[in-house]
């Protein structure tokens, strides 16, 4: 499936090649190619649409490692996002740190918490598991929100832009870069990820969790692993954010956002690297439009209906995709693909 | 102790408007095995129903509660044919999402026809006082303590005395067995959707009159989830006394807690979620439920 007509796998490498035709690697390369020039030639709105589909895209990667592949559902992502951005905001704003050190110790102190609230996950599965990661949501805000001499609680944190020896990355299009960079490379483990012995045992663990610990994937470590490195990928998003907008508030990371994230995996199609890319960028462009048609309908129909459309856009989109293609664009992706391979004659 | 006496009654009244929510959840869970995350939607619109009727159209208060089970009732039929029923079969994370687009989408229309604005009735409702010694007890309160309490022995009646309680009743223990017996186990779906709805409107309508209604109000479904969890997610009885349980604790922690605490607290609207993760991680299938087990 997928190779064009007339080429077969004659090698392992051919096999496991993620890219295999010479028309794949093109068409990755002109991808690629577009991504870094078009700071030169896109607006600085589009560019910040773009940066901030970028960091959306780190982020399901993220979900899509814990709960499409470990199948282990968390609806608290924003809150984990929340817990990257706060660290790295306060060791550069308060403790005077490069943005390059916060990083990692964002990530780290994300998967942290991702493994504290993932330990209950050794015991419960589906709907208790999902009520400890919303849990997991509001206990984190809420921390934030109280320990407000460190955090600024409600009235935010102003947080530096980073910079590289000196030249700071106040343009949009130079933030771009540094986004999109930890976006190829977050895409690039994510792929690669569920090839390897661990994403396999994940794979496992989603298909089934007894079998699975029958043939000897030691669930204890394989579900916090899956939840530190999911979590891992939420504090560098957050990070990214809140260093993007140089400012942090928990209003950037609201319960909505963690529903709209498991969203975007159910419309991209879960399991899936490609799927969470298309969920994550297809959902922010719909965003974007619902932001312009928003004012519109506001000013035409009610004052509020900016708001309600929003809301109600998103949870259709979502009933819309579980009800008619549970398994998400990637899936129909795959399916165009497939016409497309051998038309006109389909057998 | 005045103080601490005045605590545990409020908490107690609070925990049965809880448990009410609750046992709309534990309903549509134990007859569909659908967790529906919706369920505090369901109060938030009962309360701006309450709004409606009780103060735009000036009905009284019989009527009011009437005609807003009527759009309980439509809400919850329309809502189990349109979402739920093209996911049966489906995993567990389908439904879920489900209910949690749900609650978007009820969130948005919600805002769309009320505005999204704070809304009160406060003092419409008949008002009753109550003095035990020094303690008061506040009017709201009463009132949704005896409703709730009335509500639950209803539903209590109908699942032990009527046909169609006692159908759902046995489609909790085995759907095939169920079918087999000439029950229409999707009509069973629908009501248990329909009994959902109207017991969360109804406890809607009651919490509108004691703190008013907004949207955030559907934040009472998050707390009806950490009662579901503590009295163990397929048992009613179980959810009654944890909703009282929970409603108290809430109501002496943030009374003792809260002036404490940096930032002025804010602890009752995170405690039961303190509840839910100690839940979890020490008696995951709560005080009275029963641990799953599990096959290959």
């Amino acid at each position: 499936m997928g190779l064009p007509s007339g080429t077969f796998n004659q090698s392992y490498a051919q096999d496991m090649a993620i890219f295999r035709t010479k028309t794949q690697w093109i068409m990755l390369l002109a991808l690629l190619a577009f991504l870094f020039t078009c700071p030169l030639y896109l607006s600085d709105r589009i560019l910040t649409v773009m940066t901030i589909i970028g960091i959306t895209v780190i982020s399901v990667h993220g979900l899509n490692i814990l709960t499409g592949y470990c199948n282990q559902i968390s609806i608290g992502h924003a809150g984990f996002m929340a817990v990257g951005a706060y660290t790295s905001g306060i060791l550069t704003a308060k403790l005077g740190l490069s943005f390059w050190a916060a990083l990692p110790c964002a990530a780290l102190m994300a998967g942290m918490v991702g493994i504290l609230f993932g330990l209950p996950s050794l015991k419960i599965k589906g709907f208790y598991l999902i009520m400890a990661t919303i849990a997991a949501q509001f206990i984190i805000i809420w921390f934030i929100l109280q320990f407000q001499n460190v955090t600024g609680g409600g009235n935010g944190l102003a947080v530096p832009r980073p910079e590289i020896g000196g030249f700071v990355l106040k343009s949009k299009g130079s933030y771009f870069y540094l986004v999109m960079i930890i976006a190829c490379l977050a895409t690039f483990f994510a792929k690669n990820l569920v090839r390897t012995r661990v994403g396999r045992a994940f794979i496992a663990i989603r298909d089934n969790e007894l079998a699975a610990e029958v043939m000897g994937v030691n669930l204890w470590a394989y579900k916090l692993l899956a939840f530190f490195i999911g979590c891992v990928f939420a504090g560098v998003a957050g990070s990214l954010l809140v260093h993007y907008v140089a400012f942090a508030t928990v209003d950037q990371f609201p319960f909505m956002n963690s529903v709209w994230y498991l969203g975007m995996l159910i419309v991209g199609g879960m399991g899936s690297t490609a799927g969470a890319i298309f969920g994550a960028v297809s959902l922010k462009l719909l965003d974007e439009l619902v932001t312009i048609v928003g004012p519109i309908l506001s000013a035409v129909v009610a004052p509020q209906a900016a708001a309600s459309l929003s809301l109600i856009m998103r949870g259709l989109v979502i009933i819309i995709f579980l009800i008619f293609e549970p398994r998400g664009l990637a899936h129909r992706w795959q399916m165009v693909k497939a016409y497309y391979r051998l038309w006109p004659f389909s057998h | 102790m005045t103080f601490f006496l005045q605590l545990v009654i409020s908490g107690f009244a609070l925990g049965m408007v809880y448990a009410l929510v609750a046992i709309g959840f534990v309903i549509i869970l134990k007859c569909s095995k659908a967790f529906n995350i919706a369920q505090g939607q369901f109060v938030m619109i009962g309360g701006y129903l309450g709004f409606t009727f009780l103060v735009t159209f000036h009905l009284p208060v019989w009527a009011s509660l009437l005609a807003a089970i009527a759009v309980a009732i439509i809400m919850g039929l329309l809502i189990e044919r349109l979402t739920l029923r093209p996911l049966v079969g489906q995993p567990v994370l389908a439904v879920i999402m489900m209910t949690i687009a749900l609650a978007t989408v009820l969130d948005g229309l919600a805002t769309l026809i009320w505005g999204g604005e704070y809304k009160t009735y406060h003092g419409v409702l008949p008002t009753l006082t109550l003095k035990i010694g020094e303690l008061s007890i506040p009017s709201e309160m009463l009132i949704g303590l005896i409703v709730s309490i009335a509500v639950v022995a209803i539903l209590m009646l109908f699942f032990r005395y009527t046909k169609s309680g006692l159908a759902m009743m046995a489609t909790a223990e085995d759907e095939q067995v169920v079918q087999s017996a000439g029950i229409k186990v999707t009509t069973v779906y629908a009501l248990s959707w329909v009994i959902a709805c109207v017991v969360g409107v109804i406890g809607g309508i009651i919490l509108g009159g004691v703190s008013g209604v907004m949207i955030p109000m559907a934040n009472v479904g998050l707390k009806a989830f950490a009662v579901v969890l503590l009295g163990g997610i397929n048992s009613i009885g179980g959810a009654i006394i944890a909703g009282i349980i929970l409603g108290v604790l809430e109501n002496i922690a943030a009374g003792y807690l809260d002036p404490l605490l940096p930032a002025g607290g804010g602890l009752a609207s995170v405690f039961p979620f303190i509840v839910i993760i100690i839940v979890l991680i020490f008696r995951p299938y709560g005080l009275f439920g029963l641990a799953e087990i599990e096959r290959i």
